[in-house]
């Protein structure tokens, strides 16, 4: 099941600048709550994020417990050629996650 | 008998009580905070201006809190943000995260939705390709906390 939302404009001209937005599903346990019992709930977050273009790394995030559950991101970048862009997302308990977009530039 | 259960309660709830204070977690402080500004800055100075922290200034729930970092930059490849770091001053960790740019962005924003544990102050440092350090700090009330509350 996928569970990574990206959100990156299928055409666009060469030279603009553009917003990619992502949103990952992901329960970012922060490791400081505790049960009725009083035991600590391990952490489970993601802890990188990243995003390439054809290849060539174009963001990277690293995250902490203060980012909210279901990660979301937005950036921008400027496109030359049409692509690919891969996102990445690595956490906690052996956590990965990819998607891919693409981009026709004209 | 009577006299001797309301004792037992009392005990109890003084017990309960005391516990729920010892279990709190540790908090940020300005301490931890300007120690996490000086892993990422060194003996940098750090100046204000430039970058614009886009953050509701009074949020009903910490769970969720949409935020925007800008900067003002050209991104052109001889002057461009390197990365921009945001933290906070009262949530158990002072980092929030830490975003590395490149040259081609074209436009240095980025936006996420963070947690706050309380009220506290937000601060954003933008590092640029001339190796200078810029920042923007906001001050942020929170009504209902995040992070630590317990697993019902």
């Amino acid at each position: 099941m996928p569970s990574a939302l990206i959100n990156v404009p299928a055409k666009a001209k060469r030279g603009d600048v553009i917003e990619i937005k992502t949103l990952t599903s992901h329960i970012m346990e922060t490791g400081y709550r505790h049960t009725a019992t009083g035991e600590v709930v391990p952490r489970d977050i993601i802890t990188n994020f990243a995003c390439r273009f054809n290849g060539k790394e174009i963001f990277r995030a690293d995250l902490f417990p203060a980012i909210a559950a279901n990660p979301f991101f937005s950036f921008f970048t400027t496109v030359t050629e049409s692509g690919k862009f891969e996102f990445e997302w690595i956490g906690d308990q052996g956590f990965s996650e990819t998607a891919s977009a693409s981009i026709t530039v004209e | 008998m009577e006299e001797s259960t309301r004792r037992e309660f009392l005990a109890l709830a003084g017990g309960a009580a005391a516990l729920a204070v010892t279990v709190r977690p540790t908090e940020a402080t300005p301490a931890t905070l300007a120690a996490a500004i000086r892993n990422v800055v060194g003996n940098d100075p750090v100046k204000t201006g430039k970058v614009k922290l886009d953050i509701p200034p009074l949020v009903e729930n910490g769970n969720t809190v949409p935020m925007t970092v800008s900067v003002a930059s050209p991104m052109a490849s001889e002057d461009h943000v390197k990365s921009i770091h945001v933290f906070n001053e009262k949530n158990p960790q002072p980092n929030i995260g830490n975003f590395y740019l490149s040259p081609q962005a074209g436009r240095a924003q980025i936006s996420t939705r963070i947690r706050l544990a309380d009220s506290q102050k937000v601060v954003a440092i933008a590092k640029l390709s001339d190796g200078t350090f810029w920042s923007a700090s906001v001050d942020v009330v929170v009504t209902l906390a995040a992070c630590t509350e317990e697993v019902i």
